[in-house]
């Protein structure tokens, strides 16, 4: 009996199972799927969480519901992983041996890592959306918010979600209007990239998203520390920027347990093909999801449509098979854009975001980069295809290769 | 895409004017592309920052992020801003010919 060891029952580890599962002999391969705790987040309704959208329980559900039958599910931190002996040690002193091994530990905010972050004004004027806890602090702090300089501030990519920050802010201009205290509001976007749109012709169309918010911008700024007492980030260039209420996305990184182990990269993400998921160093060991080192956007739907060309590469690969599919680095998001509309991009490693129809050409319903209440749905029915289709290995009817048709070329200059 | 003629060579360049083929950098072409974004003159400290981002870019494929120049490359983040001000990541970048570091829109 040979043994497959995933550890993460997150998105991609659930989503991945549920395909694996019933693709594999039973008589053959076990499956085992570690994780520390038995709740299962959706983190795309943290968004929604500060403006009370959505409430914790659309956000979590029992994690081990979703595991399929067949496939044992283990409660425990892993503490090292020990690719030379094919094992991996828990905290608690298990030992796990495998025959093939998917890493989806995902990745996670670590305010730590700046300095100042978890000071005097921490949950109290610094807050955090990338955490449920955070997310529930966040709602705390808007709803005592009657004023003053409100800054959204990523401190360095890649983040999980990158549109999230940018939606929030959107999101938080749509909610000061509603109160009627948005002209009491100054809202600031920071960014250590250099525009908060950095792909000429998603910059080109929605470049005006935020001027027309009275969206301010600050670009290329490296934070060094937050000033707790002065209520200001700053950079290592010696820019400061005050606030009354600091919305940060830390620092992301994958699990701890993964450094030392020869498989990753400084951010402890998983140094894999990104065509495969297979490992570069050890061709037994896969990353899935936020955990690997994929040079595209740390999203659900990437690890989404990666897995189903996954799902294709492992029944090859379990059968000694060389692996003859490729993943293109598709993937499509819904991006809130405020007052009940929102915004579609769809991409992948070659090409950029574009604008046109998705996914029947001309048709739609879904029209890419631009604004429309029929994205903002789609977002919104994106929880439930989450809960009822993802996660069980469902198929959405969309194809996993991304398409050209439907998409508008334009000359960039 | 649009060919220039950069330090009398010719080059593929972007929109921004960044290079696209990895292979048609050189340093006499870093000395004019470091001209446009305001230094007069390539110093070693120059030079060996670039050589980094060339060298990590073609191990993994991605332009580093200024911490990972910093974290793995050993370069502090203050001198960077010394050497290439106000816009370290796109100066950098746009030098080494390698691509600008991008979020996802
Ligand atoms: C605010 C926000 C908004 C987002 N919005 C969107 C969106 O609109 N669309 C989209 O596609 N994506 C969105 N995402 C991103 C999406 O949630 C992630 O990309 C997705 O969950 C990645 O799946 P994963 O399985 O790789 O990681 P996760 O789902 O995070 O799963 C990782 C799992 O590993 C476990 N784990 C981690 N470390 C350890 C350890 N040391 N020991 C044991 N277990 C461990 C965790 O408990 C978790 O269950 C958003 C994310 C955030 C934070």
């Amino acid at each position: 009996m040979k043994h497959l060891l995933v550890l993460g029952g997150g998105s991609a580890g659930t989503m991945v199972v549920a395909k694996l599962r019933p693709r594999l002999d039973p008589d053959e391969w076990r499956i085992t799927v570690v994780d520390q705790d038995d709740e299962h987040h959706y983190q795309p309704g943290y968004l929604f969480i500060p403006f009370g959208t959505y409430r914790r329980e659309d956000a979590v559900k029992r994690r081990s519901r979703f595991i399929p039958d067949g496939v044992e599910l283990v409660f425990g931190k892993p503490a090292k992983v020990e690719p030379e002996a094919n094992r991996v040690r828990l905290e608690d002193g298990q030992v796990l041996a495998y025959d093939q091994l998917i890493i989806a530990t995902g990745t996670s905010p670590r305010p730590e890592e700046t300095e100042g972050t978890l000071g005097s004004e921490w949950r109290k004027s610094v807050h955090e959306f990338y955490t449920l806890e955070g997310a529930l602090a966040l709602k705390g702090a808007i709803d005592r918010f009657e004023g003053g300089r409100f800054v959204v501030h990523i401190t360095e990519m890649p983040i999980k979600c990158p549109v999230a920050p940018l939606e929030l802010a959107f999101l938080a201009d749509a909610h000061f209007r509603e109160r009627g205290i948005r002209d009491l509001v100054e809202l600031v976007y920071v960014t250590p990239l250099d525009g908060a749109f950095t792909k000429p012709v998603a910059a080109a169309h929605l470049g005006h998203l935020l001027a027309e918010r009275g969206i301010a911008v600050e670009t290329d700024f490296m934070i060094e520390r937050i000033d707790a007492e002065a209520k200001a980030i700053v950079s290592y260039d010696e820019r400061e920027i005050p606030f009354d209420l600091l919305v940060t996305v830390p620092l992301n990184k994958g699990a701890d347990f993964l450094a030392g182990s020869g498989l990753v990269d400084h951010l402890n993400y998983v140094q894999v093909d990104k065509h495969t998921g297979q490992s570069r160093h050890y061709p037994n060991v896969f990353a899935l999801g936020d955990a690997a080192d994929l040079p595209t956007s740390k999203a659900g739907a990437t690890a989404h449509y990666s897995i189903d060309v996954f799902t294709e590469n492992f029944q090859q690969h379990a059968r000694g098979l060389p692996m003859t599919h490729a993943y293109d680095g598709h993937a499509n998001c819904f991006v809130e854009s405020g007052n009940g509309k929102g915004l579609l991009l769809d991409f992948n490693y070659d090409t950029q975001p574009l604008p046109g129809r998705y996914p029947l050409p001309g048709v739609g319903p879904f029209a890419l980069l631009e604004e429309s209440e029929l994205n903002h749905a789609g977002k919104l029915m994106f929880k439930w295809a989450y809960w009822h289709v993802l996660l069980r290995g469902r198929e959405l009817p969309l194809p996993a290769d991304m398409s050209m048709a439907g998409k508008v070329l334009e000359a960039t200059s | 895409m649009t060919i220039a003629t950069i330090a009398g060579q010719n080059v593929h360049v972007n929109e921004e004017g960044f290079l696209t083929e990895f292979g048609e950098w050189n340093e006499s072409i870093a000395a004019e592309l470091a001209k446009d974004v305001g230094i007069d003159e390539l110093t070693s400290d120059h030079l060996a920052v670039l050589r980094f981002l060339r060298e990590d870019y073609q191990s993994n494929g991605e332009t580093p992020t200024l911490r990972r120049v910093s974290t793995v490359g050993g370069f502090d983040t203050k001198r960077l801003f010394q050497l290439f001000p106000k816009k370290p990541a796109k100066k950098m970048s746009y030098v080494a010919g390698v691509p600008k570091p991008v979020g996802c829109v």
